[in-house]
């Protein structure tokens, strides 16, 4: 799980760098994405993301199944709330809201850019490359898409809140001291990888 | 003060258990949680009925034998304490008091609060000690170990092995015990020759006897009552990923 947990963490970044470029207008958006698509590198590390999400799934599945086995029988009053956070009892949950998510996501983008071709034309400097901008920005002038989107990456936020820290504990990489840290640095990445991701929908919907 | 003691009864470890409710009264909030049962078992003695089997010995917070969930928490509302060293005051005069065993499938109940930790003897016997060789008793000061290692290893090693962490992991897992245990020696030099194998070992046990997965939600360290910092299962990760690269 931490493994990973800590290479998909590296895409989220990757993602949500380029989608910063969204920001910047249509051209650079579009640059930015074609960038993306033509980019050897991409081509490669793009299996080898899909076999990322398989392996954290599928893994997710089995030791989920395998810890809910280890207590055949449960509390008849269970009392958590003080001693772990709502976002760590809840991974498996909040993995499979985000996956839900996903697949929504995948559907609204990559399915109309690589299948269906439901997709403009644009041209930056003479290079014709796919108008995702104008997909992007349509998309979110449906006021529940902007809704689903940003619950979405609210999910997301909880998930990387425990994730982070718990990655690097799973692989030994924490003590005392780097606990707290990693423990703050992972807020901070979730609150930045959750928020900037709910500001887009929300930035296209009202603002542009 | 008066309370409603609603408590896990089961006969034996093949018979089906249930929830039985007992009216307790003029209990002092000075008095300790299991001297409330001692106090609840007379009074079922005598009317007659079978009094309530809980796990106990030294009754100082110190042997670890004394368990019980109390209101959904390992070892009560108290932090930092074992059930013995639980006091009614915490408790509400009126309030319903749930009493159940520890849940894991690790630790079958034997008879009404009393569970089978015999899981923690056989993880210990894995590989939760150090060879010494017979002979002469060696120098005290022979092999110096710095103050810091031996102060993480003496924390390690107040672990009592009582099973809160089991009771309270959502995932019943034994991590915490075994991180307390391969973490007392693996700061100290007597620990250092079987580090490995003590790591591999005692990991491969815990699969083995049905204990979960750690998916570090913390809640072991927040109920240990000996306060054991989940740092430790860091090390145990260290030291396992260490092991399984040797092997």
């Amino acid at each position: 799980m931490s493994l990973s947990g800590l290479f998909l963490m590296v895409f989220l970044v990757v993602h949500l760098t380029v989608n910063c470029f969204l920001f910047a207008g249509a051209d650079a958006f579009n640059t930015a994405a074609n960038f993306m698509v033509t980019n050897p590198i991409i081509k490669v590390v793009e299996p080898i993301l899909a076999l990322g999400f398989i392996i954290h799934i599928a893994w997710s599945i089995v030791i989920t199944i395998q810890n809910m086995r280890a207590r055949p029988v449960g509390y008849n009053k269970l009392n958590q709330g003080k001693n772990s956070t709502f976002a760590s009892r809840n991974m498996f949950v909040l993995g499979g809201l985000v996956l839900s998510f996903l697949a929504i996501h995948i559907a609204n983008f990559y399915v109309k850019i690589k299948f269906t071709h439901e997709v403009g034309e644009a041209i930056v400097d003479g290079v014709a490359m796919h108008d995702t901008y104008t997909l992007v920005t349509n998309l979110f002038t449906v006021w529940w898409y902007v809704i689903i989107y940003v619950i979405g990456a609210i999910f997301l936020g909880f998930h990387l809140s425990h994730g982070f820290w718990s990655a690097f504990q799973t692989i030994g990489f924490s003590n005392d001291i780097w606990r707290k840290r990693l423990n703050n640095i992972g807020r901070a990445y979730a609150v930045i990888v959750a928020g900037g991701f709910a500001l887009i929908p929300v930035y296209f919907h009202f603002v542009q | 003060m008066n309370l409603k003691i609603k408590v896990w009864r089961q006969k034996n470890a093949k018979a089906k258990g249930g929830f039985e409710t007992y009216d307790i009264k003029d209990v002092s909030p000075d008095s300790s949680f299991l001297e409330m049962l001692d106090i609840l078992n007379e009074q079922l003695i005598n009317e007659g009925k079978e009094p309530v089997a809980f796990d106990h010995d030294c009754r100082e917070g110190i042997c670890g034998m004394c368990s019980l969930f109390i209101n959904g928490r390992a070892h009560g509302p108290d932090d930092d304490v074992t059930t013995c060293q639980l006091h009614m005051r915490k408790f509400k005069d009126g309030e319903t008091v749930t009493i159940e065993p520890w849940r894991s499938g690790a630790f079958p109940v034997i008879k009404d609060l009393v569970v089978d930790r015999n899981a923690f003897e056989k993880i210990m016997h894995s590989g939760g000690f150090v060879s010494v060789n017979t002979g002469g008793v060696p120098d005290g000061n022979a092999i110096l170990i710095p103050k810091e290692d031996a102060d993480e290893a003496m924390d390690a090693a107040a672990c009592i092995g009582c099973g809160a962490c089991v009771a309270t992991c959502k995932n019943s897992s034994a991590m915490l015990f075994v991180a307390a245990k391969v973490s007392q020696f693996a700061k100290l030099p007597q620990g250092k020759p079987e580090a490995a194998r003590r790591a591999r070992n005692m990991v491969a046990k815990m699969d083995e006897l049905g204990f979960g997965g750690c998916t570090n939600t913390g809640a072991c360290e927040a109920e240990c009552p000996k306060g054991i910092s989940i740092s430790h299962i860091a090390r145990l990760n260290r030291e396992y990923l260490k092991a399984k690269i040797k092997e």
